[in-house]
């Protein structure tokens, strides 16, 4: 009974244009059991999953659920044979409840049934484990209420094989925890768990077996009690790499920038920023910690100028940048470049090739009136070789390299102009290891150059080892700043939470 | 006053039948402009069937066929093709009006049969007509303005009680949840456009075969704009369609209950759009999640685009 197969994917290959995303991959989740699926950016992870919840269609290979060949043609062919996905961007309608949610696109009566609903619905949470209330519209609801409906759709529907994309992506640790409980919780009930990931650590602490993927081909599949994630680091790059960041010491310089009391409202009329006080200086780096959404873009965006501040004092130097345009707080030495979701969002035009996007900082700092090209490309032909940028060349369109490249030409154009503070958030986003690495290496370079460095990040481990201090921001508030090297992953996160931790040494 | 209110539900019968037409495609996500357009197929569709085959109910199904087909090009290259909404749409309303132009030359000048209008007369409803004040105002119509009561309604149970409604209402907020959620989404958007299209039609049917009894070029006279702005006016909501409609079917006739004032009758004439311009920028002012317009309106979907 232990070992029943629930899914079982052979030889399964698909093939994008010239691209090979899936290469003879074979893959085999059992009954009870959760099972990692890891693997770097563009390893065919995703692909992989989008063929069971039937969004794509292999070229070739044969799957089998509950030990029979079947073809999944769409994603309700998928729900039909007990596969639930959840998504790294939840698919909610966020107008209506929960409950609602539940039960969309869901055969039954022509007429609904909401009470009888409701008590069905108590009986899964209850089960489970769940936090959720049936009732709520789910624009009310925090990032992890929402995963906990996208589970919820899932188990109603009668789903024994899930697949969670990156399911702690947006979680705070103490969440992510509440959600390993549930995921536990439901693979002792008979359910096989497939989550996508690429942290380690919790593939380490959830899972009981690890498929690792590299460039669309199956490297191995491990059980996770026989391996160390130094083993599994070097399987997803194919190489032997160095995981540790570096934390260069850099003697602390003059203050740069002091916010002082800062607040921002929305269009809405919510107060996004509220009294955020911190100081930033030569030769540092700040890392802001918070779930995505709690004011990391505002801040951003307020110092840029970019964002109308409420009240309050930015001061960069001796004087304030209340008012100041976006063009001359760039020409007083402070860049930045965010890295939204989607990547391609803010900083850089998708359809320009380098030279142009260089040039929409640059073009004001030329003479004359025609815009001059040839120096430029100079530039770029320079950052391409610094970065190893891969491109085709100078003057292709940015939306056409991968989301690693696009990065680095974003940040590198930043550093570029050489700055004295240099904001970046999410700076490695969707990156893989290698990537990741380039792009902390440079932020110390900046470290080093004495630059200020206001780093947003997503990892907490990442910003306990890159960072010297770390502000924890919570729903626009600033709830702590602490030292990197005397924290815990477990202040941070309850900081995260909202939690003003008592007795804990703040960081001047 | 009555009397009023009586000639109120009767020009605000097109413009209901319009507003749930346009709410309907707007509800499976798609923003049809061509509602000008439809109804002109559907007058022009209406006054021909009924002009030629003398029966009432062949007009009216005439015009919600023909209304549909101008839906189904719409539905063709916005669903299907996934061009742009609007410019779709606006390609609806000029074909529409050079069809209903063109075809409507075979007409001019023409009265329809008395017995399509006599099919049309009033009906008392029994009880129901004998209420004191809205008994004469509101149950004392053709059967064409009693479909309207009727429909509004089964709209209002279609979209908030029923499960279709549920789904419907998901693929206007955000397409690949309902997607993924196995709702077949592009059947949905082809089925609620093509019967929004049918109900526009029958909208500028009503004008053509009972309201006006006879051919007119651009019989609609720009109601099928005011319609566009009428579902953005009730927040989507089909009973709120009623009030919206039977509203505005008031400002476009009180010009004739004020003729005796020394009011300047174009300033009148202006009314009902001058209105529908306040209603817009008002409505814009309006922030809440709940009267939003549908998230994924006007956003072509596409499964695997990312």
């Amino acid at each position: 009974m232990k070992d029943q197969v629930f899914v079982k994917m052979e030889n399964i290959c698909k093939t994008f244009g010239t691209v090979k995303a899936n290469d003879h991959i074979n893959f085999e989740v059992n009954k009870g059991e959760i099972h990692a699926l890891l693997g770097e950016n563009g390893a065919g992870k995703s692909t992989l999953m989008n063929m069971l919840s039937g969004i794509y269609k292999p070229d070739s290979g044969s799957i089998y659920i509950h030990n029979t060949p079947t073809k999944i043609g769409s994603p309700k062919e998928s729900i039909e044979k007990g596969i639930g996905m959840i998504h790294q961007h939840y698919k909610l309608v966020e107008v209506q409840t929960a409950k609602e949610n539940v039960i969309m696109g869901q055969k039954g009566s022509f007429f609904l049934h909401r009470k009888k609903l409701s008590k069905d619905l108590k009986e899964i949470i209850d089960q489970f484990g769940l936090t959720v209330n049936p009732d709520q519209k789910i624009y009310d609801m925090s990032i992890g209420e929402k995963q906990a409906v996208e589970i919820l759709k899932v188990l109603y529907r009668g789903a024994d094989i899930l697949i969670m994309d990156e399911p702690t992506a947006v979680l705070t640790p103490q969440e992510t925890k509440k959600l390993f409980k549930i995921m536990k919780n439901m693979a002792k009930e008979g359910c096989a768990i497939i989550i996508i990931t690429h942290k380690l650590n919790e593939v380490m602490e959830i899972s009981d077996k690890v498929t690792v993927l590299r460039k669309g081909t199956t490297v191995g599949t491990l059980i996770t009690k026989e391996t160390t994630p130094r083993a599994l680091t070097d399987l997803m790059v194919g190489k032997s790499v160095n995981l540790s960041i570096e934390r260069p010491l850099v003697k602390r310089g003059n203050r740069l920038l002091k916010v002082d009391k800062l607040n921002a409202i929305d269009q809405e009329h919510v107060k996004v920023l509220k009294d955020i006080s911190f100081e930033l200086y030569e030769g540092e780096i700040l890392g802001v910690a918070g779930v995505s959404g709690s004011g990391q873009k505002e801040l951003c965006e307020a110092i840029a100028g970019l964002y109308p501040v409420h009240s309050g004092e930015i001061i960069y130097k001796e004087e304030s940048l209340i008012g100041k345009s976006p063009r001359s707080i760039i020409k007083k030495g402070i860049s930045m470049s965010f890295i939204p979701e989607d990547r391609l969002g803010m900083g850089l035009v998708a359809s320009m090739d380098m030279v142009d996007n260089y040039l929409l900082k640059e073009h004001h700092n030329q003479k004359g009136i025609m815009i001059k090209r040839k120096p430029i490309e100079g530039i770029c032909e320079k950052m391409i070789e610094t970065l190893e940028i891969k491109t085709p060349g100078v003057h292709h369109p940015v939306k056409q390299l991968s989301g690693g490249n696009i990065q680095k030409v974003l940040i590198g154009r930043e550093i570029d102009t050489n700055p004295n503070v240099l904001i970046t958030a999410y700076a490695v986003r969707g990156l893989d290891i290698g990537a990741t690495h380039t792009i902390y290496d440079l932020v110390n370079e900046q470290k080093k150059k004495n630059v200020g460095v206001l780093f947003i990040g997503e990892d907490l481990d990442v910003l306990l080892e890159l960072c010297d201090r770390i502000m924890v921001i919570c729903q626009g508030e600033v709830t702590g700043i602490v030292y990197a090297e005397r924290t815990t992953r477990e202040e941070v996160g309850l900081m995260m939470a909202g939690e003003r931790l008592e007795g804990l040494v703040m960081a001047q | 006053m009555t009397s009023f209110l009586f000639a109120m539900i009767i020009a605000g019968t097109p413009l209901l039948f319009a507003t749930l037409g346009e709410m309907l495609t707007e509800k499976s996500g798609n923003l049809n402009l061509g509602v000008e357009g439809m109804m002109l197929i559907g007058a022009v569709a209406g006054f021909g069937m009924g002009f030629y085959t003398g029966s009432g109910i062949i007009a009216i199904l005439g015009a919600a066929v023909a209304g549909a087909l101008g839906a189904l090009i719409y539905a063709f290259l916005t669903v299907s093709l996934r061009a742009n909404q609007v410019v779709s749409g606006l390609a609806l309303t000029i074909f529409g009006t050079g069809i209903a132009s063109f075809v409507g030359t075979l007409f001019i000048g023409q009265k329809m049969p008395d017995r399509v209008i006599d099919s049309f007369a009033k009906v008392k409803i029994p009880l129901l007509s004998d209420l004191p004040f809205i008994g004469p105002i509101l149950f004392r119509h053709d059967y064409f303005v009693y479909i309207g009561y009727i429909m509004a309604i089964c709209l209002g149970i279609y979209f908030y009680k029923t499960r279709f409604g549920l789904n419907l209402i998901a693929i206007s907020e955000n397409p690949s949840a309902a997607d993924a959620s196995g709702i077949h989404v592009n059947l949905y958007k082809y089925i609620h456009i093509l019967f929004g299209g049918a109900l526009c039609g029958m909208a500028g049917a009503y004008l053509s075969v009972v309201d006006v009894p006879q051919w007119q070029d651009n019989i609609t006279a720009g109601r099928g704009w005011i319609a566009i702005a009428l579902v953005i006016f009730v927040k989507w909501n089909p009973i709120m369609a009623l009030f919206g409609a039977y509203l505005f079917g008031g400002l476009s006739i009180i010009g004739f209950r004020l003729q005796h004032l020394s009011i300047s009758q174009n300033l009148l004439d202006v009314l009902p759009y001058a209105v529908t311009i306040i209603v817009l920028i008002l409505s814009s002012i309006r922030k809440s999640k709940e009267d939003a317009p549908p998230k994924g309106l006007g956003v072509p979907y596409f499964r695997e685009d990312r």
